[in-house]
Parts: structure tokens; sequence; C-alpha cells
């Protein structure tokens, strides 16, 4: 079947969404997606981010569908002629999407940990008004503990339902569900049980926002301060892929690697996510690529740095020995005294 | 016209290699001249201040040390979001978060503060770039109207929160104004 969309010609299988044909093609007239995940079965169709103007639905009736799509569940017909970025309308739906996900959003991105890999961030970076018509005082609950390792911050969550789909698809017998219906309706582990299932942590990575994030990297250091590299290690529940976020020589965080719509490439275990932290642990294969201007990308350097050795006396380039010790953050203990990246 | 007959300052002199005369070759004319010009100072106003005992007046713009600042309440406004750190060119800001516990919400503003904040003296640049950066308006340049003072050990120049955060007293008093007003 053949499709355009934004003036780019494609062709798909039958059955696919615009939103999937729109990735094969990528770049800009991909829509943001909150809610849709191409891993989670039923998931889509919830925060109206991809809203398409199909301006021709079909080569058998070409008149264009009067409302906006969700381009997640709609699949395309043959012939579809699909406006996404060059459409003012979508444009303009999207700016108003944005501003109703961040009605109950609080601003929280100086303390959130998710702030610098969020959805929701990057979709108001591109797409919302830098100021809030809403007067009315935000919707608060009150915070609940799921566990050990998993963190719930109701307040940041924007109901997309991935964790719940997560919890029900990956996981066996769910305790994660939502409660209540409309505004009220909140992420819950059913009368607080805690999850302990052995893949409960993939919510942390599929979550869009910082509704759940990994209790064991809270307030640890910044997603930017942080290098990420790709590593693998023998699980035997898992694949062992994983991306190590490391902060010298310290592994501070351990995440599924997610592809560049931050969608999970293969869901690890709690164990790889929680237990293993220790470097001896993982085998290291090399920095991990992300895009250009991602903020990740500050103060980052890909590239393996070689000490460049200039043959010298001693003193001229490291200085004295008793000038060399570690000045700053005195009471953070450096691990390794020569490596003194601290 | 050839380029060295153009002037293109407007400033190009001839250089004449005339003989001097017997009256300029004594050079008293030019001595007395150069007197005046010296004596002549003498009389204007001075340039410099004695420093320690008089200062100058701060410009209101003037970026000296920085300043932690704390809010209406006292709580300390910054949360260790790591902007500032993030933003600065010289790299002289280091900071470790902490959570906040429940009995210390009088103290920090947000459920995050910075239990370690640091700042090197001698790598920052005072460019402002951290007070631009701040999205909680926790650090200025401006408020402190101290110059970082000279010192002749290094570790002496890492000024910690206990240099850098607002004092209490300045804290209150700016409550008291706020209220006043």
């Amino acid at each position: 079947m053949k499709v355009t969309i934004d003036g780019h010609e494609i062709e798909v299988e039958p059955g696919t969404t615009i939103l999937q044909a729109a990735r094969m093609i990528g770049g800009e007239s991909v829509p943001p997606a909150m809610c849709y995940y191409s891993k989670l079965k039923g998931s889509g169709g919830k925060c109206r981010c991809c809203l398409v103007e199909v301006s021709k639905g079909s080569d058998a009736n070409p008149t264009p569908m009067p409302k906006l799509m969700a381009s997640c569940v709609t699949g395309v017909m043959d012939g579809m002629e699909v406006k996404s970025i060059s459409s003012p309308r979508v444009q303009e739906a999207r700016k108003s999407v944005t501003e109703f996900l961040l009605i109950n959003h609080p601003l929280d991105c100086p303390v959130c940990d998710q702030a610098g890999e969020c959805d929701l961030q990057n979709l108001s970076f591109n797409h919302g008004k830098s100021e809030t018509r809403f007067i009315e005082e935000k919707r608060t609950f009150e915070p609940e503990n799921i566990g050990e390792n998993i963190q719930l911050h109701m307040n940041r969550c924007i109901l997309c339902y991935r964790c719940v789909m997560t919890a029900d698809q990956l996981t066996d017998g769910r305790v994660h569900g939502v409660v209540n219906r409309g505004d009220h309706s909140q992420i819950s582990t059913c009368i607080s049980k805690a999850i302990d299932n052995e893949f409960s942590g993939n919510m942390i990575d599929v979550c869009p926002v910082g509704a759940l994030t990994d209790k064991t990297f809270r307030f640890k250091s910044r997603v930017w301060f942080n290098k990420p590299f790709n590593a693998h290690r023998d699980c035997d529940k898992c694949c062992g892929k994983t991306t190590v976020w490391m902060f010298g020589n310290e592994i501070q965080r351990v995440t599924a690697r997610k592809d560049e719509y931050h969608e999970v490439e293969e869901f690890i275990c709690n164990s790889c996510r929680f237990d293993h932290k220790d470097v001896n642990d993982w085998v290291i294969e090399g920095p991990r690529k992300f895009e250009k201007f991602s903020v990740i990308n500050q103060n980052n350097y890909t590239r393996k740095l070689d000490k460049v050795t200039i043959e010298t006396e001693k003193q001229i380039l490291l200085g004295r020995d008793q000038d060399r010790k570690k000045i700053s953050m005195v009471e953070v203990p450096l691990k390794n005294t020569e490596n003194s990246k601290s | 016209m050839s380029l060295d007959t153009v002037s293109l300052s407007g400033r190009k002199k001839e250089v004449s290699n005339k003989k001097m005369t017997f009256w300029e070759s004594l050079y008293l004319v030019a001595i007395a001249k150069g007197l005046v010009i010296t004596i002549r100072h003498l009389f204007k106003r001075k340039v410099t201040i004695k420093y320690p005992e008089q200062k100058r007046e701060f410009s209101p713009v003037y970026r000296g040390q920085h300043m932690l600042m704390r809010d209406d309440e006292g709580r300390e406004r910054c949360t260790a979001c790591g902007l500032c750190a993030l933003s600065c060119p010289a790299e002289a800001i280091t900071m470790k978060a902490e959570e906040r516990k429940p009995e210390e919400k009088h103290l920090y503003r947000e459920e995050k503060y910075a239990s370690i904040y640091e700042i090197n003296m001698l790598r920052c640049i005072f460019c402002g770039l951290c007070e631009e950066a701040c999205p909680k308006q926790a650090i200025y340049l401006t408020k402190s109207k101290v110059i970082v003072k000279s010192n002749s050990n290094r570790e002496d120049f890492i000024y910690g929160k206990d240099k850098l955060v607002m004092p209490l007293e300045m804290a209150i008093q700016n409550t008291n104004q706020n209220k006043a007003s």
C-alpha cells in the first residue's frame, strides 16, 4: 500500500498505522507519541499528541477525514495522504494537547530525575508555550511507597497507561493498575502491594515522564552528568544487554537500551537493573550514541580520549605532589586517587 | 596613487629629517613644556582611592561573590538541579544532592537539596551564567556585594555552603522588608 506523509511516499504493509509509516520515513514528520509504545500491545490512542491531518482518505474514497486523526491507532489506506508537520492545524493541535498534558503536571523538572530524557519535556520544548493559562490548583496526591526499587510520583503522571500494559504483558499476576476515574484516576499498586515481579523495573523505562523512577538512582546525579555506555552480562532471566550510566568509574544507573523514539529495544530484568552496580559485573562495549543536540551530550566526550604523553619534567605538567590532592568535594571520597575525575 | 602615499588612517605624517636649530638642541624649551604638564597633574582630581579605608560604590550589576538565596520563609532555594554546574564554562561548581527528610521541611524549599555545594573561586570567571541558568532563582552574584578575598592557600578558595548561603539575619531582614512594603 502506498501512503504519502508530508510529501514523502512510502510503500507499507497493510495494517501499518500512520505513525509506524511515519517512523519508517523518519525525520521531522514523525509525530510525537506519549502513550503509544510499539513494544506494548494495545498502547496508544490516549494522549492525542500524535494527531495528524488526513488530507486524502484513500484512492477509493479521496475525501479528507474531517477531524484530526490519532496516527498511532489509525491504519493506512492505499493512496492515503497525510499531513503531519506541514499542516498548521496539526501544529495548533499539538500545542493545545501539550497545554492539556501540562495542566496537572507539576513544574518539577529541577527536582525530577527524569529531566533530560523526559518525553514531556521534549514535547513542551518543541510545541509548548512558556507560560500557563491554568490558574486553578493542580491535582495532587498523597505520596505512596510502592516498593524498594521504584519511586512513584503520582503528581507527575500523565495517565498514558504504558506501565499498566507493561505490568500486564510482561509480568504475570498484575498488582499494579489504575484506580478511580477521570480526574481522580491514579496509578497504584492495588492496596499498596509492593511490586516484586522480576520484570517490574521496566515500568521505569516505559514511563514517558518522571512518575516512575529508579530509587537506586534517586537524586544521585543528573542525566546529563552521566555517560551512557552499552554493556552486557550473562543473565539467566533476560538478554542482559543494557545501557550503564557512569559517573567516573562508578555505575550509577542501569537501564535498557532505548532507540531514537525512547522505546526499549529489549526489556531487562530487575537484578540487572537494580543489583548490579559494580563495573566488574559488566562487559562494557563502548559509548552509546545519542542525538547530537540531546542534553545528555553536554559535558560528554563519546570519543575515547587517550592521555597525551609529553616528554618533559614531571612537575611542569602535573604540578607538585602536595598540590595535586583533591581540594573540591572533600567529603566525597575518591575511589581511585589517580583518576581524579570527581 | 600608490598605497605609499595614501593615508588610510588619516593620521599619516611625513617624517622629516631636518637638523635642529641651536635653541632646539639645548632642549630647554622641551624640558619646560614637559614640566608644565607634570605640574598641571598635581592639581588635577586624583583617579585612585586609598582602597582598604575608602571603598568604591558597587554598580548594581556588579558581579561579586555568589550567594545562595533563601526564600521568604528562610528556606534554601537551591534544589541541586545541576544547571549552574552544567552552564559553568569554567567548571567551577560541584554539588551533591540529598533527599529532604520530613523534619527538615523548614530548612529546604523542595524535596531535594544540595548537601554539598562548592564553588572554586580560582576557577570562577564571574560570568554570571550560573545565575542565568538557575530555574529557582537560587544563585546570585549581585546580592552579596562582596569581592572574593585574596588568600595564600588554594584550599581556602573552595567556598562551601557555609560561605555561600545567605545568612539567616539577612533573610529575616528581607522578609520583614517585604512584609512592610
